[in-house]
């Protein structure tokens, strides 16, 4: 086995040495009715090659994004990373190491963590942020739990614009740690009263901006409800990209903020890995989840980098820790540094501002076909159409037709009566020609047109 | 040239050394903050003019400098290529630590993860354009269920820590289907176990209850039996467990907690021992989880991403979570992603948005056929036979916290050997810096005094490990003749010496902050 560096004759000198006769003598704690003395039912190892042509009739077997007009978000989106960051986060130095916890040969790790948290904290505007968690719902699900140990209250309010995945996961933590959550129905066009819903019970309030329908949010006022009533603002993205051209939600009071960081750096991945931001206000540092990097110097007076804090975490705290996170999303938020050091503010600004434009040129083309109305007053990238017609059908026909068009709304909330709304994302990747495509594609389904 | 504010090294030691201009050190390379070098108006992403048209973005355009520089990718290819050269990693050297599990990360993992057909799939496209992927991920999760004895998977968790939380969620569903979820509030856990275990019990409302480990560090069933109790939901029990000691007695355990109500939890972190030897459900487990980055090769990249799934015994299969597989009577396969569509299953909820970590499911695919049965079989032996053999070339030197016996694939030592040289735990793992290597896992399990865990896994040759005892047992030597030199103040040799974590924790800096600045008075100086 090409895996495996010991050869029969060093496994026989090994095991004289250890003084056994046989590897299972090595087993003999384990109740020996219990082991397994015939083969399992699966097959034998094989050569790379032949593994790799496994691998690669199942991976042929699915439609990639590049292979069509590509126009799916819904949580997940499509950018242009370039090629350094892949080859970077290859370095063994990188890939191959462990968490952290030995600091002095662990500075490449944590110095990056530390231009991450930065990175984020700035982004989003707020003051500190954490080295990452799994991915943004997780992350929301985290920041419910740290509103509830701050306010010492157990009930969060759910805007209807929230990505229903996110919503699901929040709402499945409440349920196991029975606290409650008060869920507002789906609100396409950010219209909700979700002030009026905020009472002296309430801990949180979670409001995604850009909402899961696209519109922008005016968090403000929530803001000032939450904090009047005594309870947080806890603010969602799943779209990274929208802060270089968004006001930040730190600037608009959110106590707490949280989104998915995969469109920075990392790819599709059919929906991970992934990874979490989690941002928030200095004086709530000691209620935040996950890990912490922090500026020292060593015994030589040299700047250096630490984990910190750790008396917050499961490995020191047990049943009293913040939460019981413990591998994250490392190198996913090292895909995103690098991405976002290559961009700056002034790549990031213009590579949001492209994203914009394509977008906002896609809704324009797609209002002119009959039968189709886009329903956003404002929007990032993404926005939502109303159909004639099964939106799930559609875009399953759209797709066997080569255009990967966008996610019908029934797909995440299905029963909600919402089966003629498709989200469509369009990001830098899309050309004319893609919007054409799709436009004429779907026009000819619902209308019949050439 | 040391401009960024980075006192130079002015211990005695480092003014006899050979001091150079810029602080460096041949190939080790001071390498500042991003935000120290990089520039506003920098972008290393040429981009083309977005078009012209109306904003759709309302009130909410931002503004102002958010004080992010960019960096061009020639600059940026340098900066991360330094710090990387500041890292350990298993590509460069033994990474004993144990409980990690920290093998080789095979390369073709990688290649087949950027597969476009993997790489480049939208969780949420229509599902008959993404059948390959569904395929790999059913497959895979056949092959947990093979090598596990249990009944079904539950793919989507993010890491161990996740995949813990899933699976103390379905025992709570389960209770709660049963009317007993009011009832049953306590879960036992071992001292020896890993935090992740209280921490994900307490999260979901459950209260923690220790049991203590025998004198050769595992679990006695009389114990265990102690501890039950119409009150207790669960045991979370780790095996092998974190003394790297198969638990003798876990199939009378699994009886005892089953014959009391409740349901056995095994966390899978060490399964790397046991892969094709032992199948989990073959000795009562409920749910475990397998860490896909431990024992099936996906890089841990520095601390993520891990993947998590959870294998579910018959009785708490049908309340796996959302989303999970169903094959079709036509082969195609989908995802059930509501509770509308789960038929007779329970889903308990969801555990995060889309599937799971497909990255590290396809990663974990390729190790596993790559290895077949044979093969993971031989990987489980391999990393037992080596620790043994690290161990018996320790052993008369470091003492054994449970006396002289086999242990399965991490060899545990105790500081009893050190009493009275000077040097504890710590400062012998600081050693082991300077001679190349990074320290086994320390002070963990907690119930061992001065705890030093070493794992050094199926990835070892024999050389390799007779070069890593030969070292241990210099270091060993060295620490009782009294030459503390060689560990108080260690590592020497590393990017960094020892860091001042009183101080960061004290004061916390989290981020860079542009520095004020300089007034009037401060200039003139």
């Amino acid at each position: 086995m090409r895996y495996h560096p010991l050869s029969g004759a060093d496994r026989a000198d090994m095991l004289a040495r250890v003084g056994v006769n046989h590897i299972d003598a090595l087993f003999a704690d384990a109740p020996q009715d219990k082991l397994l003395r015939a083969p399992l039912g699966l097959p034998n190892g094989v050569s790379e090659l032949q593994a790799g042509r496994i691998l690669g009739r199942l991976a042929a077997r699915n439609l990639t994004a590049s292979q069509a007009p590509f126009f799916l978000g819904a949580g997940a989106y499509k950018h242009h990373v370039p090629a350094s960051v892949d080859h970077l986060i290859q370095r063994s130095e990188f890939l191959t190491s462990y968490t952290p916890y030995q600091p002095e040969i662990s500075q490449g790790t944590l110095q990056y963590l530390f231009e991450f948290q930065t990175q984020v904290a700035a982004l989003t505007g707020m003051e500190i942020a954490n080295a990452s968690m799994y991915d943004g719902s997780t992350a929301t699900a985290e920041a419910v739990l740290m509103a509830h140990r701050i306010t010492r209250r157990r009930k969060a309010v759910l805007s209807g614009g929230l990505h229903p995945h996110y919503a699901d996961v929040v709402r499945t933590m409440s349920h196991m740690a029975d606290d409650n959550v008060d869920v507002l129905p789906s609100d396409i066009t950010a219209r909700e009263d979700i002030i009026s819903r905020i009472t002296a019970e309430t801990s949180c309030v979670i409001v995604q901006s850009p909402d899961v329908f696209g519109n922008l949010r005016d968090l403000e006022p929530i803001a000032k409800a939450c904090h009047d009533h005594g309870a947080l603002l806890i603010a969602v993205f799943t779209e990274a990209v929208s802060l270089g051209l968004v006001t930040p939600p730190g600037d608009m009071g959110a106590d707490i903020v949280v989104g998915e960081g995969q469109s920075i750096g990392n790819g599709l991945n059919f929906g991970g890995p992934y990874v979490g931001l989690f941002a928030t206000r200095s004086k709530y540092l000691r209620q935040m989840p996950g890990r912490l990097c922090g500026e020292t110097v060593d015994g030589e007076g040299r700047r250096g980098f630490v984990l910190t804090l750790s008396t917050r975490e499961q490995h020191i705290r047990r049943e009293k820790a913040t939460s019981n996170i413990c591998t994250n999303s490392g190198l996913c938020a090292l895909a995103f540094s690098i991405h976002m050091t290559l961009l700056g503010e002034t790549g990031l600004r213009r590579l949001a501002e492209v994203n914009h434009a394509n977008a906002a040129l896609l809704a324009d083309r797609l209002s002119l076909i009959d039968n189709v109305s886009v329903l956003n007053e404002t929007f990032f990238n993404e926005f939502t159409i109303r159909v004639k017609g099964d939106a799930v059908l559609l875009v399953e026909r759209l797709a066997g037709q080569g255009v990967l068009a966008g996610v019908p709304v029934a797909r995440l909330a299905p029963g909600s009566g919402l089966d003629d709304l498709i989200l469509v994302a369009s990001t830098e990747i899309n050309t004319d020609e893609d919007r054409e495509t799709l436009a004429r594609a779907l026009d000819h389904l619902i209308n019949g047109a050439a | 040239m040391n401009n960024q504010g980075r006192p130079t090294a002015s211990s005695q030691a480092a003014q006899n050394d050979h001091q150079t201009f810029t602080g460096n050190r041949a190939l080790q390379v001071e390498e500042p903050l991003i935000f120290e070098t990089g520039r506003l108006d920098v972008t290393g992403v040429d981009i083309e003019a977005p078009a012209k048209v109306a904003s759709r973005l309302g009130a909410f355009e931002r503004k102002g400098s958010m004080g992010l520089p960019g960096l061009t990718e020639p600059e940026a290819m340098r900066h991360y290529v330094r710090l990387s050269q500041k890292n350990y990693s298993i590509d460069a050297g033994l990474y004993p630590l144990g409980s990690c599990t920290m093998k080789h990360n095979p390369r073709f993992n990688e290649a087949m993860a950027r597969l476009p057909g993997f790489c480049d799939v939208h969780p949420l496209q229509p599902q008959s354009t993404v059948q390959g992927a569904l395929e790999l991920i059913d497959e895979l999760s056949h092959w947990l269920l093979e090598l596990t004895g249990m009944k079904a998977a539950a793919m989507s968790p993010k890491a161990g820590a996740h995949g813990e939380m899933c699976g103390m969620m379905a025992i709570r569903a389960a209770l709660e289907a049963r009317g007993e979820v009011a009832s049953r509030k306590v879960v036992l856990v071992p001292d020896s176990a890993h935090g992740t275990n209280p921490a994900t019990a307490a999260a979901i409302g459950f209260s923690v209850r220790a049991v203590p480990a025998r004198s050769d560090g595992t679990v006695s069933v009389e114990a265990v039996k102690a501890a039950l109790g119409p009150d207790v939901a669960a045991i979370m029990l780790t095996n092998p467990n974190t003394c790297g000691l198969f638990e003798p007695e876990i199939v009378e355990i699994a009886a005892a907690v089953h014959e009391a109500g409740a349901y056995f939890y095994c966390d899978g972190a060490n399964f790397n021992a046991i892969v094709g030897k032992v199948r989990p459900g073959d000795l009562g487990v409920d749910a475990m989880h397998i860490n896909l980055h431990k024992t099936f090769s996906t890089p841990h990249g520095g601390g993520g991403p891990g993947s998590g799934p959870v294998v579910l015994s018959e009785r708490l299969a049908p309340f796996a979570p959302l989303p999970f597989i169903r094959k079709l009577d036509d082969g195609a396969r989908v995802f059930v992603e509501h509770e509308t569509e789960a038929q007779d299953a329970q889903p308990f909820g969801r555990l995060c948005a889309f599937h799971g970590q497909m990255g590290m499911f396809v990663r974990a695919f390729a190790y596993m056929i790559s290895h077949g049965a044979d093969g993971l079989k031989q990987a489980s032996e391999d990393a037992v036979l080596n620790a043994n053999y690290v161990r018996v070339g320790l052993r008369d030197l470091m003492s054994q916290p449970f006396g002289d016996k086999p242990c399965m694939h991490e060899a545990l030592f105790d500081d009893e050997w050190l009493k009275g040289t000077g040097v504890t735990t710590l400062d012998f793992a600081k050693a082991m810096i300077d001679e190349g290597y990074h320290p086994m896992t320390m002070y963990f399990p907690l119930v061992v005094h001065g705890a030093m865990l070493i794992e050094p896994t199926e990835s070892e040759s024999r050389a390799s490990l007779d070069l890593f005892i030969a070292t241990l047992r210099d270091l060993a030597m060295a620490a009782k003749a009294g030459k503390t030199e060689r560990f108080t103040g260690a590592p020497f040799h590393a990017p960094r010496s020892r860091l001042d974590e009183t101080r960061a924790a004290r004061a916390p800096v989290l981020r860079w902050v542009p520095p004020a600045p300089a007034t009037n008075a401060e200039a003139a100086e």
